[in-house]
């Protein structure tokens, strides 16, 4: 076991140097180097905001249902089927039928099914039904079909939440898709998410539509912006689909700030009808169910511009600027967890992070060196060696560093040493019965060498399963404590052993101490 | 290491004393319970700096505004508070900026929101379950890998060690009402790893040397092999504590419950290697003969 050929150890010592000089590049300031390597810094070191969205499409189900109630009652017609009590329900349609086998052999029919289309991917029918009792039978979307729905709900928010956060201008935000329901969004140097957590809480469906004299039939009651109770149609002149652009203003004639907004071709069109036709009435603009403004129509628009205004202040019309701009959301989001950490806080963890790692670093040398004379030192040199290539590979990897990854760098310190300690140990018990000192080294490195690799392998074990099931910044410490192990096998078994074997061959026959 | 102990005579002792504790901690956990941070229960945490208030005056700022169960204690230096607010249904979104604009308008001063915490009530429940499973998984690796390494015999002790080590760290949580976060989880499982570390090397060596004296009884193997590797488990132990040690004055506030549970399990860990994993194979009779027959197994 201390026998190196020449071959060997230069290998051993590139593959150090190799990995141990990329933790420099953590110390340089120059951004335009070859290598632009660094290990990130998690949220919680170098503060920012972190949050995880839900999107809810209960009310989207509910749309999408409703949207089958006509194509269905066509189809049903077309082919002659009667029905009877027709129900539109929360999330499912109800009605009578007479001729089951008939309506099944429709329903299921692959070809040119436009109700209830068959989804490849997933080898399933967008829509169910549930024979209730002899005739009632309960349609609704299958498995696959919410399932296709989410999905693409998912994939629509998180393409509009991007949108939203990039016109606010944040740097290098991360949005990624979690799970089935939930969107990770991650913030780095944002110290107060109130904004954007403010903006991705509005879907910014905007409707227009005109307010009647009277309650009659097809209206909803809302309240204007100035506390007054209108009555606003149900029909939807245009919505916010159809704008292209949207822009804060300052209005010349007041100095209120307004939203000035432009529209695509058929919007105009739409706009531009709607307005011919009722000059002098009050149409209102609503958002999210809530009226913005309702003002007259003084004449007709055709240009396909116009403006909102609505008693904004300077930043609430850039907001709504924004979120017309960036388009509505398919369903409202909610915010299941947040965590946000200030720059300062970040600042103070990687101070008393850097404190204790140093300090418990000089700890772990001073007491080595105590107990093992000059084989301490041989462990210190492997442990300084250790870090360098923890780091170094962090670097590669480009692996974020978080507090309780700092931890795990500190306590790898500490039980790093446990390999060459169990090796010292070993060598200690053969110098007791064994007579050449080369010898007791040689066995004591190969009987040493299955318990330091028993030893390791367990904790291996905790750290990959608590990367698997650790979220956030314990997913930090799990990474820093896995790959420490693998730092600490090979510092230990090639270079720590090339260095005592440097010293035992280099005293041959003199007393050796250990 | 020319001490000789004679742990052996110790085990009967040992073995009652563990058995309490153990016995002990899991009364607590189940009367008393855990203490869950809001990674597990659900709620909203905001730490904060401020020189010229005191808890109080946020308690009864807060108490007004009617959120329920509102906690404010001290944390770390002069002027920093952490504020715990139980989950309410729904009043995550909102809740954050209604706090922040009461406190900064009406107590007249400035805050610094060092750090503002919200886990709604499905996350939570989510990451509690994700942290169990994490723990189970842990410990039902380390069973399958002494049983491919060892006999069964060695498993089912270190097993029984591990539990015992997890149990009472937490015991010790619940005694002392210590917060169960995210961090502790991952320092249950650090234990877990370390516990098993430590047990392996006795195993290691206790299997030698039925090997090689095989006229002796189990117990005195076990003796002889604790006290081989005595040194090693101390100085081991002792670099890993003051590693730990530098953490928990060093580390700062967020760290210290993290590096309390691994000074815990360390101390107890290493106790249980020598302790309750090593009486173990002396429960299960194991011998040379033990062994053997796993050679049989491999050599046909």
């Amino acid at each position: 076991m201390l026998n190196f050929s020449k071959i060997n150890t230069l290998i051993i010592y590139f593959i150090f140097f190799f990995v141990a000089i990329f933790t420099f590049l953590n110390f340089q300031t120059n951004d335009n180097s070859y290598i632009d390597k660094k290990i990130n810094l998690g949220l919680d070191l170098q503060g920012g905001s972190y949050l995880l969205l839900e999107i809810n499409s209960d009310s989207l189900i509910q749309e999408k249902i409703q949207d089958k109630v006509i194509p269905l009652k066509k189809l049903l017609k077309e082919n002659k089927i009667d029905y009877s009590n027709f129900k539109i329900n929360n999330q499912s349609l109800s009605l009578n039928i007479n001729d089951l086998d008939k309506f099944d052999l429709l329903f299921n029919s692959r070809k040119d099914n436009s109700v209830n289309p068959y989804i490849d991917n997933y080898r399933s029918y967008e829509l169910t039904y549930k024979k209730i009792s002899n005739n009632l039978v309960e349609i609704m979307f299958s498995k696959y079909g919410l399932l296709t729905i989410n999905n693409s709900a998912l994939k629509q928010s998180i393409e509009i939440v991007r949108r939203r956060i990039d016109d606010v201008g944040t740097k290098e935000p991360t949005i990624l898709q979690r799970g089935e329901k939930r969107i990770l969004i991650e913030l780095p140097g944002l110290k107060d998410p109130e904004r954007i957590k403010a903006l991705l809480g509005k879907t910014a469906q905007l409707n227009f539509r005109l307010v009647s004299e009277n309650s009659e039939f097809g209206t909803d009651k809302l309240i204007s912006e100035n506390d007054e109770k209108l009555n606003v149609s149900k029909r939807i002149i245009m919505s916010g689909e159809n704008l292209i652009d949207a822009q804060p203003n300052i209005n010349n004639q007041n100095n209120e700030p307004t939203v000035s907004f432009t529209l695509d071709r058929l919007g105009a069109q739409k706009f531009g009808r709607a307005t011919t036709d009722n000059v002098g009435k009050r149409l209102a603009i609503v958002l999210d169910g809530e009226i913005v403004s309702a003002p007259s129509i003084n004449e007709a628009i055709t240009s396909g511009s116009g403006m909102i205004s609505g008693n904004f202040s300077f930043q609430e019309a850039t907001d709504l600027a924004l979120l017309l701009r960036s388009g509505a959301l398919p369903t409202p989001l909610k915010v299941v967890e947040e965590r946000t950490v200030g720059p300062d806080l970040g600042e103070d963890s990687i101070k008393s992070g850097t404190t204790s790692l140093i300090i418990g670093f000089i700890l772990v040398i001073l007491f080595m060196f105590y107990k093992y004379k000059i084989f301490g030192l041989i462990a210190n040199t492997a442990l300084i060696a250790n870090l360098l290539m923890l780091i170094g590979i962090l670097t590669i990897l480009e692996a974020t560093l978080t507090l309780p990854g700092i931890a795990g760098i500190i306590l790898t310190v500490g039980m790093a040493v446990d390999a060459n300690v169990l090796i010292f140990e070993r060598i200690r018990e053969e110098l007791k019965t064994e007579k050449s000192i080369i010898h007791a080294f040689d066995t004591g490195y190969t009987k040493a060498k299955i318990t330091v690799l028993d030893a390791n392998i367990t904790t291996l074990i905790a750290a990959i399963i608590l990367f698997a099931f650790g979220s956030g910044p314990v997913k930090g410490f799990a990474i820093t404590l896995g790959i420490g192990i693998i730092t600490t096998l090979f510092t230990a078994y090639f270079l720590a052993r090339h260095l005592t074997s440097l010293v035992v061959l280099n005293t041959k026959n003199k007393e050796i101490k250990i | 290491m020319n001490n000789k102990f004679n742990f052996s005579s110790k085990f009967r002792l040992a073995n009652i004393f563990s058995l309490i504790l153990f016995l002990s901690s899991i009364l607590f956990i189940l009367f008393k319970g855990l203490n869950y941070g809001i990674d597990f229960k659900g709620g909203t945490l905001i730490e904060l700096r401020s020189t010229s208030i005191d808890a109080s005056e946020i308690r009864s700022e807060l108490n007004k505004m009617n959120l329920g169960d509102v906690n404010v204690k001290k944390f770390g230096q002069e002027g920093d508070f952490l504020i715990k607010v139980e989950q309410k249904e729904n009043n995550g979104n909102k809740i954050i900026p209604q706090i922040k604009k009461k406190l900064s308008n009406n107590l007249n001063t400035e805050i610094n929101f060092r750090r503002v915490e919200n886990v709604g009530p499905k996350v939570s429940s989510e990451l509690l379950k994700s942290g169990i499973i994490a723990i189970s998984l842990s410990l039902a690796a380390m069973l399958f890998y002494i049983w491919i390494r060892f006999e069964w015999q060695f498993s089912i002790g270190s097993i029984i060690a591990l539990f015992h080590d997890v149990v009472i760290t937490l015991g010790i949580f619940s005694v002392l009402s210590l917060e169960i976060n995210l961090s502790i989880i991952a320092a249950v499982l650090t234990i877990v790893g370390y516990s098993m570390n430590d047990t392996v090397v006795i195993y290691d060596r206790i299997r030698e040397n039925l090997n090689k004296y095989n006229r002796l009884n189990i117990s005195e193997i076990a003796d002889l092999s604790i006290n081989d590797t005595l040194a090693r488990t101390i100085i081991t132990s002792i670099t890993t504590l003051l590693a730990l040690l530098s953490i928990f004055i060093l580390g700062g506030e967020i760290l210290r419950g993290f590096s309390l549970a691994m000074i815990l399990g360390v101390v107890i860990g290493t106790y249980s290697s020598i302790f309750v994993a090593s009486p173990m194979l002396k429960f299960f009779k194991v011998t040379y003969k033990t062994l053997e027959k796993e050679e049989e197994k491999i050599v046909p």
